[in-house]
């Protein structure tokens, strides 16, 4: 009796796994992780793709430092990324990279009676307000550019990320581009000795600190100020006009970048030359192993190809502006292959 | 029969030794580690200021302050709440202390994520729009050094705050058991030597339940130090020492939480240096606890 139990156990087992193994030569599913910053938008594409291809695409986003540690030790196929790695970086660790989508970050206020995008900073302006110089919003700087808005007698109320994030790598690259100071008190990373203020997690946390503090100031991706519905400044560009955020202000930026002679698709696209050009662009990237199995690389290629091809009307609607046809074919003739 | 009961005691010790090994676990772990860290600051690590990931410099004390002052002011304000209600529970009429018993109850087993909800959509506002305005213009406590003028709804007594309503069930559900479990022959021969109630809650129930109101404190004080997503919310986290009580700060907790998943190489030993000082934060406490209550027991007459 025991040993026929034994036996049909064993049978079922070995059933149970000849199943498993049959699965994986398919390829069940594809899972990656990494930065929030673009996560709309592979949350809508993933979904999309279930339909026509029927396999199934995870994308948790938890951030682009620790998508890059997961990747690393192989437990996702995939990892997007803000905080791009240098060609170096990519060979120590057995990587490929490229570019997905072009973004922008955007400076958002709580600043009661004033109206979406009425509020203008010049460069200096904003990179002293996040180095706690300029401590209340009537401060003559501010006021001097603004001079049709009522400004309130508020403090300024600084608001950034908590957790380590690529959003605050753009956010911090480009204020090291703007202000010697920042870029020799504080630096570029995704996280950073910030001067002032209090910090939120993710970019939902920035806005809702925002949200619920009169005064507060601080930064997220374009979308999730959309859906928040917060109020954007104008910045001032390179060129010294002032930008409202938008699908056109991140395309002219977008439109300078030059991929071909950027060893390992190693760009940072802040403050980019150009009258109409937003200032705080980012782009996000993919990383892929290069030691991953043939069936998974295979089901990779097929899915990045039909984001490039299909997914940019998705991408538009969530305002990021898919990559220009001729970086789609540098990309698929280096890596997606 | 013989071998069962052996079997059956063997299981037993293993299942005892399993929680102390895994203590043990728990700190070979964490020292292990947070090595790389101590290697690189020494003891400098623990009074160090700097936390700067750019520059890949790191130190404790903005953590460990903001740990223990959060702890300090939720102890400060749930300690005198819980023992009066405590006090109140126990001679309460019975319909009134099983109602108001099991709403304290029921407070404690809210998660504390939503306290963090509630913290950030309530809490927040309300201290930035009403309380703290309040505190340091009408009540001018500007002036002093310990409060200030820069205040947002965020920081340390916001977080301080959330952190004693968090623990006030605690507290006074172990102090209500405890003071119910004084003799009713004590209290009656108080009442009936002409005591008041007050004196007779001084003299007889403090006293003999001074175990069991440590024991709520330190429980409560366990809570309040390792404490996460409420304070998260709320602290502000901001890695610099505050200057007063309405200046953002970060705790050790929230720190971890904070940068854990995204960090490496130094800054993850740094972070394990953290959770280490942390672990010895509470032991400590938990050891001095211990310590002071063998020492007071003769005095109270329980040998």
């Amino acid at each position: 009796m025991k040993a026929t139990l034994l036996k049909s156990a064993a049978f079922g087992i070995a059933t149970i796994f000849a199943g498993g193994t049959q699965l994986s030569a398919e390829v069940g599913s594809i899972s990656g992780a990494g930065a929030s910053f673009p996560a709309p938008v592979y949350q809508s594409w993933t979904y999309a793709y279930r339909q026509t291809a029927g396999i199934q695409i995870n994308y948790q986003s938890i951030g682009s430092g620790a998508g890059i540690n997961q990747i690393k030790a192989g437990t996702i196929d995939f990892a997007g990324t803000d905080n791009p790695l240098t060609a170096e970086a990519q060979q120590k660790d057995g990587l490929a990279q490229f570019p997905m989508l072009t973004g922008g970050v955007v400076v958002i206020v709580n600043l009661p009676g004033i109206k979406q995008g009425e509020l203008k900073l010049k460069r200096s302006t904003l990179a002293d307000i996040f180095l706690g110089k300029i401590t209340r919003w009537n401060d003559s700087r501010i006021q001097a550019e603004n001079p049709a808005v009522k400004l309130p007698k508020l403090r300024i109320t600084v608001v950034r990320r908590a957790d380590a994030s690529g959003t605050s790598f753009i956010f911090t690259n480009y204020l090291s581009k703007i202000s010697p100071l920042w870029k020799d008190k504080v630096g570029c990373g995704s996280s950073v000795r910030w001067p002032v203020g209090i910090g939120g997690q993710k970019n939902p946390g920035v806005c809702n600190n925002v949200a619920k503090i009169h005064g507060a100031i601080g930064y997220t991706e374009y979308t999730y100020a959309v859906e928040a519905r917060l109020n954007c400044v104008a910045l001032e560009n390179r060129s010294g006009k002032f930008v409202a955020p938008s699908l056109q202000s991140f395309k002219a930026s977008a439109a300078n970048a030059n991929w071909k002679d950027a060893p390992g698709f190693y760009l940072v696209l802040t403050d980019q030359p150009g009258e109409k050009s937003w200032p705080i662009t980012g782009v996000t990237y993919v990383l892929i192993r290069k030691d991953c199995a043939p069936a998974v690389r295979a089901e990779l290629v097929k899915y990045f190809n039909w984001c490039f091809s299909s997914g940019a009307t998705a991408a538009e609607k969530l305002n990021y502006v898919p990559l220009p046809e001729s970086v789609v074919q540098l990309i698929q003739s280096r890596i997606l292959n | 029969m013989l071998k069962l009961d052996s079997t059956f005691r063997w299981l037993c010790f293993g299942a005892a030794a399993f929680a102390g090994l895994l203590l043990l676990g728990f700190f070979l772990q964490l020292a292990l580690s947070s090595s790389a860290a101590w290697r690189e600051f020494g003891l400098g690590f623990l009074v160090s200021t700097e936390w700067d990931p750019v520059s890949n410099v790191y130190g404790a004390l903005p953590s460990v302050v903001g740990t223990l002052l959060t702890t300090a002011i939720a102890l400060v304000l749930a300690l005198p709440l819980a023992f009066s209600a405590a006090l109140y529970l126990v001679d309460a009429k019975p319909w009134i202390g099983a109602v108001l018993g099991h709403a304290i109850d029921l407070l404690a087993a809210i998660p504390s994520v939503i306290y963090g909800m509630w913290g950030l959509f309530v809490l927040a506002p309300l201290m930035q729009t009403r309380i703290q305005p309040f505190l340091a213009e009408t009540l001018r406590l500007n002036k002093i050094p310990f409060f200030g003028d820069d205040y947002n709804g965020f920081g340390i007594l916001t977080a301080g705050l959330i952190l004693a309503v968090m623990i006030l069930p605690y507290i006074c559900a172990i102090m209500r058991d405890v003071f119910r479990m004084t003799p009713p022959m004590l209290r009656e021969s108080a009442f009936g030597v002409g005591c008041t109630k007050w004196e007779t809650a001084k003299d007889i129930v403090l006293r003999y339940g001074l175990r069991g109101i440590l024991g709520g404190v330190f429980i409560g004080l366990g809570r309040a130090l390792g404490e996460t997503m409420a304070v998260l919310f709320v602290i502000g986290n901001l890695m610099e020492m505050p200057d007063s009580l309405f200046s953002g700060a970060t705790t050790i907790a929230s720190t971890l939480a904070n940068n854990f998943a995204e960090a490496d190489g130094l800054q993850r030993s740094a972070l394990f240096a953290l959770g280490l000082i942390l672990l010895f934060m509470s032991f400590g406490i938990q050891v001095l606890a211990q310590s002071y209550l063998h020492a007071t027991s003769a005095g109270r007459g329980e040998k």
